[in-house]
């Protein structure tokens, strides 16, 4: 057992550190590591507009190599990050952004999920509130029974009494 | 009637699953959504000539007038449909084209493609490396821009221009830019 969660633990590992098969083509790649890493983060966050969920980092299509190759040069001409991404929005829009930035209009993406549990917290709190258990059953103890009631149960009794005996 | 809150949930997700489809079948796809580039200046881009022109186009060229941007390539089968319309405006003198070739693999392709079927261009502009058309936020060819005098934005056509697209809403936007002094 341990040893099969050692394994496990191993092959996660190994999967979160090799990052998946990007689109990136050898001719593409930066000859300084450090603006090449830095190109490959902003093209990570990037939609391929022609394919909608994929990042430019991903797709093979061409105009997300051209996308590539932009980023890359407004890198070398000493854009920051932010600067590339900025520049993307100016012509796309934020649909360029894989992830959407918190604004109004995408306030209710946003929060929706933690209104939602909220909601359910007091739902589940209301819930349970609802039910006092015990005291319902101690009430029930303490009422004895009145007359009527011991009628109707002594009637049932023998009622079923005579039906056993019928069947028999 | 207590027993009616524990459907609440039930119905909430099939009204979220079916506002969810609504929106699929009929709604707007992420990719035709209104250009954030609208009522914006055109970006800015310096584009070369193509094969065996002397001038390239800018987004310079587009202030003084109302004009046309069109991107096009020879690869581009929707180009062609919308083609001898654009040859048609320009035979007509409706309105000025300028013209962004995208995307050619090879530089004898557009300029043959334009010889074969006509040229409605005023100014071309090569745009082997999509420089162009990403500063024009452009996703698919063909897409055409309506530029006011002042190189504002005012329009963005995605896919074809055809006769009546134009006749009822890109000729009535170019004639009201006209009369707009100033």
């Amino acid at each position: 057992m341990k040893k099969l969660l050692s394994i496990l633990a191993f092959m996660f590992l190994a999967l979160s550190v090799y990052s998946p098969v990007s689109a990136i083509e050898p001719d593409e790649i930066l000859s300084d590591p450090a603006l090449e890493t830095r190109a490959r983060e902003v093209s990570k966050q990037l939609r391929c507009v022609v394919c909608q969920n994929q990042s430019i980092d991903d797709s093979n299509a061409d105009l997300a190599r051209d996308m590539r190759l932009l980023v890359r040069d407004r890198i070398l001409a000493g854009d920051t990050n932010q600067g590339v991404l900025d520049y993307m929005v100016s012509s796309y829009g934020d649909y360029v952004l894989l992830k959407p930035p918190f604004k109004t209009s995408t306030a209710l993406l946003w929060l929706g999920p933690f209104i939602i549990f909220v909601l359910g917290f007091i739902a589940v709190g209301f819930y349970f509130r609802k039910r006092p258990v015990e005291k319902t059953i101690s009430t029930i103890n303490h009422t004895p029974l009145d007359d009527d009631e011991r009628a109707k149960i002594e009637r049932a009794l023998s009622s079923t009494n005579e039906n056993e005996g019928n069947t028999k | 009637m207590r027993r009616f809150i524990y459907v609440i949930p039930l119905i909430v997700l099939l009204g979220v699953v079916g506002a969810s489809i609504v929106q699929m079948k009929s709604g707007v796809p992420a990719s035709k959504l209104p250009s954030v580039l609208i009522d914006r200046p055109v970006p800015d881009f310096v584009l070369g000539p193509i094969k065996g022109q002397s001038v390239g186009f800018s987004s310079e060229d587009l202030k003084g007038q109302v004009t046309l941007v069109n991107l096009f390539g020879s690869w581009c089968f929707a180009c062609l449909t919308e083609h001898p319309f654009l040859m048609r405006v320009k035979e007509q003198n409706l309105i000025p084209i300028f013209g962004l070739d995208w995307r050619e693999k090879d530089v004898d392709a557009g300029p043959m493609w334009l010889e074969k079927w006509g040229n409605p261009y005023t100014r071309i502009g090569d745009d082997p490396d999509s420089k162009g058309a990403i500063s024009l936020g452009v996703t698919g060819a063909p897409e055409s821009f309506i530029v006011d005098k002042k190189g504002i934005i005012r329009y963005k056509q995605i896919g074809p221009i055809t006769p009546d697209v134009w006749d009822e809403t890109l000729w009535p936007i170019i004639q009201k830019l006209r009369q707009d002094k100033s």
